[in-house]
């Protein structure tokens, strides 16, 4: 591999794992959403029994 | 068909035409565009590099109009789509900066030119714009956090016509010009490259925009609605104590 290919491919996967990156940190944040969800209808569901 | 419909049927579209359009994008500038007669296969870094940084500007374009139209209707909502717009933009300004030192490193040898009025510029553009954050977050949610951003975003889209005609105004540059008022500087087949790479780049942005923009709304009202039920018991036990 040369080194303009080299380079090359540095360039590409840097953009490749920020997209990476930011999808995982979006998934982390779609399952910080769904636990509160639950924990809110829990509490909700509570104060309708109660 | 119904607006949810449409609008679902948009929100999965957009992501799939950016993948799409990014992976023949790159296909197109591995295998068909030619190789620049000066700069060897290094120059493909600039499929890359250019899109991410136009889609930076659009991003702070977008970012500033938002901001435009929260001042002018005083919608709230236009708060919330300014601050992802800008947000979008300045994840597309670290990436245009990473790309464009990579390019620098191994045309020119170095990593970075201080004495280039292109990367200064757009170094203090995207600077200023990380600075929006400082500002937002320094200030209590509410009205004057709207509009003390909302101003600031339109004042930073003012750097991006700067930042453009800097390149042309220059004479003493090192940084490529390809797009002149004879039009792109470039053989056909690295121009379709170069707008397939630009479209997916802008799907792309677009998507996260979206993404983003529903999480955040998301997110505030889980919090409304934690506040609610945390007033509640507080509400009841006001409503018993009057009765009685």
């Amino acid at each position: 591999m040369s080194t303009g290919e080299k380079y090359l491919a540095a360039a590409y996967l840097v953009v490749f794992a920020a997209v990476l990156l930011y999808l995982v940190i979006i998934s982390l944040k779609v399952s910080r959403l769904e636990r509160d969800l639950a924990e809110l209808t829990e509490l909700a569901r509570r104060r309708g029994d109660g | 068909m119904s607006t949810w419909s449409r609008n679902s049927s948009w929100a999965a579209a957009v992501p799939c035409a950016a993948a799409a359009l990014l992976l023949l994008g790159l296909g197109l500038a591995l295998f068909w565009a030619p190789e620049d007669a000066d700069q060897g296969i290094s120059q493909k870094i600039f499929y890359v590099h250019v899109p991410v940084a136009l889609t930076a500007y659009a991003g702070f374009g977008w970012g500033a109009w938002k901001a435009l139209r929260l001042l002018w209707t005083g919608e709230e909502r236009y708060d919330l789509e300014s601050y992802t717009a800008v947000h979008m933009g300045t994840i597309f300004g670290v990436l245009t900066l990473v790309t464009g030192s990579i390019w620098a490193k191994v045309s020119w040898g170095v990593w970075w030119s201080w004495s280039e009025r292109q990367l200064v510029l757009f170094l203090i553009l995207f600077l200023f714009y990380s600075a929006y954050f400082m500002l937002r977050y320094s200030l209590d949610p509410g009205p004057r956090r709207q509009r003390s951003s909302a101003v600031y975003a339109l004042f930073g889209v003012v750097l991006i016509p700067i930042s453009f005609l800097a390149i042309r105004l220059a004479e003493d540059l090192i940084h490529p010009v390809v797009f002149t008022r004879e039009g792109p500087q470039m053989s056909d087949s690295m121009f379709t490259t170069f707008c397939v790479c630009l479209a997916g780049m802008l799907a792309l942005a677009g998507a996260l925009y979206r993404v983003e923009l529903a999480g955040k709304r998301i997110d505030e009202r889980v919090r409304e609605l934690r506040e609610l039920l945390a007033a509640e018991p507080v509400r009841q036990h006001v409503l018993t104590e009057v009765r009685s």
